[in-house]
C-alpha cells in the first residue's frame, strides 16, 4: 500500500474495514493503512476491538468508539460485525456513510438476509461490495449506479452458484 | 465440484457452525486453480476458485513468490471467457496479488483494452486496476484514456479514473498534473461522488500553491456545489485558506465565515457537523463567531444517532478546552449524556462538564461520576481523573469532595497506569492546595496499607518523608510507614525505613520511637533494609541521646547527590584506603568519566594494592581458595567465575552430585560434588569419566580423584580441561561416575577388603556462553551507558516467536546471557505490551558489557526484541548478539 497517504486532512480517508463474526473471526476484512504491517498486529486489533465493542447494543443504530486514538464506527446484524475504522480527525458522519454504504450494498445484494451464513457463501458478493465500497482507503461507492447492471447479472450468477436454493 | 459445496447440501441444516470454507487447504485450492488452464472455461467454477484464494489471502494466509506468480498468470488466462461476475473477481484478485512490474506485461493488453470497453464496468474496474498496478512508462501510454475517462459521461468510470488520480498523484505528480483541465470540467459534474472525488484531486493538484486554492473556494463557495461530500471538502479547503489569511486582513470579518455559517443550514447532518467544527477550530474565533455552530452542536446532543450524538460532544469537549463559557448553555444536554449507553460519549460529556461545571455544581456532578466509573474502562478512568484534577485546581474550595472521590476511585480495583494516575493527582492536590494536605496524605497512608504496586509504595513514602514531618502531627503517619517494615518486599521495606529515619532527622520529639523502630529493622534479612538502618542509627545519634540532628548529617542523608553515581564509584575504586578519609568533593561531577583505558587499569589494580578485589561474593573466594590449593590447577591463573551448583542426579538416589563450572581465562575445572548416601558402602577412587566428544575446543588435561567417599560425608572431584584462552567455547558434556565399591558393616562400621569396581550415569553437563558472563551491576545505568559510549555499539532486532508472556521472555533473555538486571527492569508489570530491559555484566577476559533490551508484543503472542549492546570490545559485543542469535 505504497500510494497510501494521508495528505492533512484534506482528502477523508478509509483505515480499514472488518466484518467479524459473533466470536470474533474474521469473515472479510480489507486494510487499507499500514498502521497493522502484519498478520497479528491485524488480528491483535481486530481481538482488542471485538472485545471492547462486544458488549454494545450496535443494532439499530450504528454505534461509535475512539479506539487506540482511532475513530471506530461500528454495527451489528445477526451474527455479523461491521466495523469501520478512520483517523481521529476524521469527520465521525463521513466514516458512518461509509459504512452505510456498505451495509446497503450487501443488503442489496443478499436481499436483505444478512447473517454469517450467507455473507460466507456469497463472500464473492461480500469482496466485491468492499471493492466497491471503498478504493485504497478513498470512499468510492460505485454500486449505486451500477445497480441495475449488476443486480441482474448477480441474480444470474446466485442461480448458478447455487441452484439448490429457493 | 469442489469438496466443500458438495457437503454444504448434506449438512448445512445439522451443523450449526457451518462454513463453506471448512477444512480449506492452500495446497488444495492452488491445485483447484488449474482450472483456470482449461481451454472451456466454467466461469462459476473458476469464480469460486478466486473466492477461495481470496477468502485464504483474507484469513491471512500467504503466498510465496512463486504461489502468487503461478496464481498470478493462471488468473491472466480468465480474460478469454466474457462472463461478466468473473471478470469482476478477476479485477479484485489481481489487485490482492499486486504483481510484479515484469508480471503486469502479461496483463495490461487484456487491461487497456477493456479499458476502451464498451461496457461501463468493464472500463470503470479496469482503469482502478491498471493504475493500481501501474508504473510511470506504462502510465504516458494509458494517459489519453484516463484523460478521456474523468470526462466520461458514465459517473461511475469517471470517479474510478478521478479516485486512481488521486492515488497516483503521490507517485506521478507530474503526469496527473496534466490532466487539470478534465479534472475542472468533473468538478462541474451532475454526478455527486464525481464532483467529490474531482474536488479531491483538484485540490490536491493545487495545494502547493496558495493563490490557486484560493480561487478555486472562492468560485465554489458561490453555491455551485450538490454534492455533500464535495460540501463537506469544500468546507475543509476554505478553512485552510480562512487560515492562511487571518494574518493578512486582521481588520473587518473574516473571509468567507459567512460562507461557513451558511453551512451550519444545510440539509445534510455532514455538511452542518463539518461546518460546525470548521468554526470552532478557527484560529482565535471570537464567541460571536462561536454561537452559531455550538447552537446545532446542542442540538445535535440529543439526536437518536450515537455517531451525531458522539461527535458533536468530541468537538464541544475540544472547544470547552479554550472557551468554557461557550459551552456552558449546553450543560443540562451534556447532563443527560452522563447515562449515554455509549461509555465513549458519557466519558466525553463527563470531562467537558467537568471543564465547564462552576463551583455549585461540582457536588452534583461527583454524584453522578460516582456511579459512572465503575464501568468504564481504564484508559476513560484516567482521562476523568486528570479532568477531576485540573477542576480541583480551578476550585480549591472543593478539594475536600473532590479528595474523597479520588481516594474512593483509589481503593476500587485498577491497573497500575490508572492507579498511577490517581496517586499523582493527589500529590498534585497535596501541593498546591494546602488545606487538603493532611487528608492527602492520610488517603495515601490508606493506600499504601494495600498497594500492590512497588513502584507505587515507595513513591508514595519518599513522599511521606518530605511532606509528613512538616504536618501538625507527624506521629500518625509513623505507625503506617512501620506497618510496611513488617509486611512488604525489600525494596518497599528499605524505602520506608528512610522515610522513618527522615522523620527523625526532622522532628526531634519523634526521635526516641524513631530510634527504637530503626533497632528493630536491624535484624532485618535484607542488607539494603539493615545497611540503611544502621547507617541512620548512627548518624542520626541512635547510641540514646536525644540531640538536635546537625544540619550537615541532614544534608548528607537527604539532600541530593550531586555527583553522577558512576564517577563516585569509580573514585571509590580508586580510593587507597589510608589515613586520610576519602573526600567526596575529590569526585568528578561532570557526567563524562574517565577514559576507557583508565577504568580499565583501576578495575585490576586492588590485587596489586592489597585492597579486597571488587565486588566478588564469598562463595567465589571460597572457590578461589579451595582451586589454589590444589597444586594441579595453581598454573590456571585468576578465576574468573563459579557457577551456581548444577544438580547430576536427581534427588533422593543412591549417589548424589552436583557440579560447579570453575571458568578461567584459558581453563575449565569442573567441580563434581559428590555424597554417598547408602550407609552399607564406601566408595574408593571416585572419579567421574566426562566424555567431551560433543564439545569439541575442550581437552581434558587433568582431574582429581577422591580417595574415599564414606556414607554421609561429601567430597569433591576435580576435572579440568584446556579451552581457547579467552574464548567464550560452549559445549555438552557427558558424566559417568566411576568408583570402587566396598560393603560396610553396619554394625562395626569396618568396609571390607574387597571392593567391586562400578558405574554410575549422570546426566550431562553443559557449558553456555553465559557461564562466562560475570553478573556485576552498576548503580546508574544511563551514566554507564553513556560513558561506553556508541564505538562498539552493535543493535539488531530478533523475533522471540511465541511466548507465554513478555515476562516469561524477558527473564528467557535474561537467563541465556547470564547478566545482571539493572534499575529492578527485570520486573514486567501486568499487562504491559512493551518493556525495557537493562543488563549488565563482565564478559571473560574482564571486559565489561552494557546490554538494552526492548521487547514489545507483536500480535497476542509474539514477541519481538531489539538488542543493543556497548562494551569496551566490538568481538564481544557480536559475541552477545551470537548469544542471542543462537539461544
Amino acid at each position: 500500500m505504497s500510494g497510501f497517504c494521508l495528505s492533512g486532512n484534506s482528502c477523508p480517508a478509509v483505515k480499514n474495514i472488518l466484518i467479524l463474526d459473533s466470536e470474533g473471526k474474521r469473515v472479510a476484512v480489507k486494510y487499507y493503512s499500514d498502521e497493522w504491517p502484519t498478520n497479528s498486529a491485524k488480528l491483535a486489533f481486530e481481538k482488542s476491538l471485538f472485545g471492547r465493542t462486544l458488549k454494545s447494543n450496535a443494532r439499530t443504530e450504528a454505534e461509535i468508539t475512539i479506539f487506540d486514538s482511532n475513530i471506530v464506527i461500528y454495527k451489528f446484524v445477526q451474527d455479523l460485525h461491521f466495523f469501520i475504522t478512520g483517523g481521529d480527525d476524521e469527520n465521525e458522519l463521513l466514516l458512518a456513510t461509509v459504512l452505510q454504504g456498505l451495509f446497503d450494498a450487501i443488503a442489496l445484494r443478499l436481499r436483505n438476509t444478512i447473517d454469517k451464513r450467507e455473507a460466507l457463501e456469497n463472500l464473492d458478493v461480500i469482496f466485491l461490495c468492499i471493492d466497491e465500497v471503498v478504493d485504497q482507503g478513498r470512499y468510492l461507492k460505485q454500486m449505486q449506479m451500477l445497480l441495475q447492471e449488476r443486480w441482474q447479472s448477480k441474480t444470474w450468477m446466485l442461480q448458478q452458484h447455487y441452484p439448490n436454493r429457493q | 465440484m469442489a469438496q466443500p459445496l458438495v457437503k454444504k447440501d448434506d449438512d448445512r441444516d445439522d451443523e450449526v457452525d457451518y462454513s463453506p470454507f471448512l477444512g480449506i487447504e492452500k495446497g488444495a485450492v492452488l491445485q483447484e486453480a488449474r482450472v483456470f488452464n482449461d481451454p472451456q472455461l466454467d466461469p462459476r467454477r473458476c469464480s469460486q476458485v478466486i473466492t477461495k484464494l481470496l477468502y485464504l489471502l483474507n484469513q491471512g494466509e500467504t503466498f510465496t513468490k512463486v504461489e502468487a506468480t503461478e496464481v498470478f498468470f493462471a488468473v491472466t488466462k480468465l480474460f478469454q471467457s466474457r462472463d461478466m461476475g468473473l471478470r469482476r473477481m478477476v479485477y479484485v484478485i489481481i489487485k490482492e496479488l499486486s504483481p510484479s512490474a515484469d508480471e503486469v506485461i502479461i496483463v495490461t493488453s487484456s487491461l487497456m483494452k477493456d479499458m476502451t470497453s464498451k461496457t461501463d464496468m468493464y472500463r470503470a474496474n479496469a482503469i482502478r486496476v491498471l493504475c493500481r498496478i501501474t508504473d510511470g512508462t506504462l502510465l504516458t501510454q494509458i494517459e489519453r484514456y484516463l484523460k478521456q475517462a474523468i470526462v466520461d459521461k458514465n459517473p461511475v468510470v469517471a470517479s474510478a479514473a478521478l479516485v486512481s488520480g488521486i492515488h497516483l498523484l503521490q507517485t506521478n505528480r507530474e503526469i496527473v498534473k496534466r490532466w487539470s483541465n478534465e479534472v475542472q470540467e468533473a468538478v462541474q459534474s451532475r454526478a455527486a461522488l464525481v464532483q467529490f472525488h474531482a474536488l479531491a484531486l483538484l485540490h490536491q493538484i493545487r495545494q502547493n500553491d496558495r493563490l490557486a486554492v484560493n480561487k478555486l473556494v472562492s468560485s465554489l463557495t458561490r453555491g455551485s456545489v450538490r454534492s455533500p461530500l464535495a460540501q463537506c471538502l469544500l468546507i475543509r479547503y476554505t478553512s485552510q485558506v480562512i487560515q492562511e489569511s487571518t494574518n493578512d486582513t486582521q481588520t473587518g470579518d473574516r473571509p468567507f465565515y459567512d460562507f461557513l455559517e451558511g453551512c451550519l443550514r444545510h440539509k445534510a447532518e455532514m455538511v452542518i457537523f463539518e461546518a460546525a467544527r470548521a468554526i470552532t477550530e478557527l484560529n482565535g474565533v471570537t464567541s460571536r463567531e462561536l454561537t452559531p455552530a455550538i447552537t446545532v452542536l446542542q442540538l445535535f446532543l440529543s439526536s437518536s444517532k450515537p455517531v451525531l450524538r458522539f461527535a458533536a460532544v468530541r468537538t464541544l469537549n475540544k472547544v470547552a478546552m479554550s472557551h468554557p463559557t461557550a459551552v456552558t448553555n449546553c450543560n443540562i444536554d451534556m447532563e443527560s449524556l452522563i447515562s449515554d449507553q455509549n461509555r465513549s460519549i458519557a466519558t466525553l460529556a463527563i470531562t467537558t462538564l467537568l471543564k465547564t461545571g462552576n463551583e455549585s455544581s461540582v457536588d452534583r456532578l461527583m454524584k453522578q461520576i460516582t456511579n459512572f466509573m465503575s464501568d468504564i474502562a481504564d484508559e476513560f478512568k484516567i482521562v476523568v481523573v486528570d479532568a477531576i484534577r485540573s477542576l480541583c485546581l480551578k476550585f480549591p474550595l472543593k478539594h475536600r469532595s473532590l479528595m474523597n472521590f479520588l481516594s474512593n476511585i483509589l481503593r476500587e480495583e485498577g491497573g497500575f497506569e490508572y492507579k498511577k494516575a490517581i496517586v499523582d493527582s493527589i500529590v498534585i492536590l497535596i501541593r498546591d492546595i494546602p488545606e487538603a494536605k493532611e487528608s492527602g496524605l492520610l488517603h495515601l497512608c490508606e493506600f499504601i496499607e494495600d498497594c500492590e504496586f512497588t513502584y507505587l509504595s515507595t513513591q508514595i513514602l519518599h513522599f511521606l518523608g518530605i511532606e509528613g514531618p512538616k504536618t501538625s502531627d507527624p506521629s500518625k503517619y509513623i505507625r503506617y510507614i512501620y506497618n510496611r517494615v513488617h509486611l512488604e518486599n525489600a525494596t518497599v521495606r528499605a524505602g520506608a525505613v528512610s522515610t522513618l529515619a527522615k522523620f527523625g532527622a526532622m522532628v526531634d520529639g519523634l526521635k526516641p520511637r524513631i530510634f527504637v523502630l530503626l533497632r528493630r529493622c536491624l535484624f532485618d534479612n535484607d542488607d539494603e533494609v539493615r545497611d540503611r538502618a544502621t547507617l541512620y542509627l548512627n548518624t542520626l545519634g541512635g547510641d540514646g541521646a536525644v540531640v538536635e540532628t546537625d544540619e550537615g548529617v541532614k544534608e548528607f542523608l537527604f539532600g541530593s547527590l550531586d555527583v553522577p553515581l558512576v564517577n563516585l564509584e569509580n573514585s571509590l575504586k580508586n580510593y587507597d584506603p589510608s589515613e586520610k578519609a576519602f573526600d567526596i568533593n575529590s569526585v568528578p561531577k561532570d557526567v563524562k568519566t574517565q577514559p576507557l583505558a583508565e577504568k580499565k587499569a583501576t578495575s585490576k589494580k586492588p590485587t596489586g594494592l592489597g585492597a579486597p578485589p571488587p565486588g566478588p561474593p564469598s562463595t567465589v573466594d571460597a572457590y578461589e581458595k579451595l582451586l589454589s590449593s590444589i597444586p594441579e590447577f595453581a598454573s590456571f591463573g585468576k578465576l574468573f567465575k563459579s557457577s551456581a551448583p548444577v544438580e547430576l542426579t536427581e534427588a533422593e538416589t543412591e549417589y548424589a552430585v552436583n557440579v560447579v563450572k570453575h571458568i578461567f581465562d584459558g581453563h575449565v575445572v569442573f567441580q563434581y560434588n559428590c555424597s554417598n548416601t547408602i550407609p552399607e558402602q564406601l566408595l574408593e577412587n571416585v572419579t567421574v569419566i566426562v566424555d567431551a566428544s560433543e564439545a569439541e575446543e575442550f581437552a581434558e588435561v587433568d582431574s582429581k580423584p577422591l580417595r574415599q567417599l564414606p556414607y554421609d560425608s561429601p567430597g569433591q572431584t576435580f576435572v579440568a580441561f584446556e579451552k581457547p584462552e579467552g574464548v567464550s567455547a560452549v559445549g555438552k558434556f557427558s558424566n559417568m561416575l566411576r568408583f570402587i565399591v566396598k560393603e560396610v558393616d553396619p554394625s562395626t562400621g569396618e568396609a571390607e577388603d574387597d571392593g567391586v569396581e562400578d558405574e554410575y550415569q549422570l546426566e550431562d553437563l553443559e557449558l553456555v556462553a553465559a557461564d562466562y558472563m560475570l553478573k556485576v551491576g552498576v548503580s546508574n545505568f544511563r551514566n554507564a551507558w553513556e560513558s561506553m559510549g556508541v564505538d562498539f555499539e552493535h543493535v539488531d532486532e530478533y523475533g522471540l516467536g511465541p511466548r507465554d508472556s513478555l515476562a516469561e521472555a524477558v527473564n528467557a533473555v535474561i537467563n541465556l546471557l547470564g547478566m545482571q538486571p539493572c534499575e529492578g527492569t527485570e520486573v514486567v508489570p501486568p499487562n504491559s505490551r512493551s518493556h525495557t530491559c537493562l543488563l549488565s555484566g563482565v564478559y571473560i577476559g574482564n571486559v565489561k558489557v552494557l546490554v538494552r533490551l526492548q521487547f514489545g508484543l507483536d500480535g497476542p503472542k509474539d514477541v519481538a526484541m531489539k538488542l543493543a549492546v556497548r562494551s569496551e570490545d566490538e568481538t564481544v559485543s557480536d559475541a552477545i548478539h551470537e548469544i542471542v542469535a543462537s539461544g
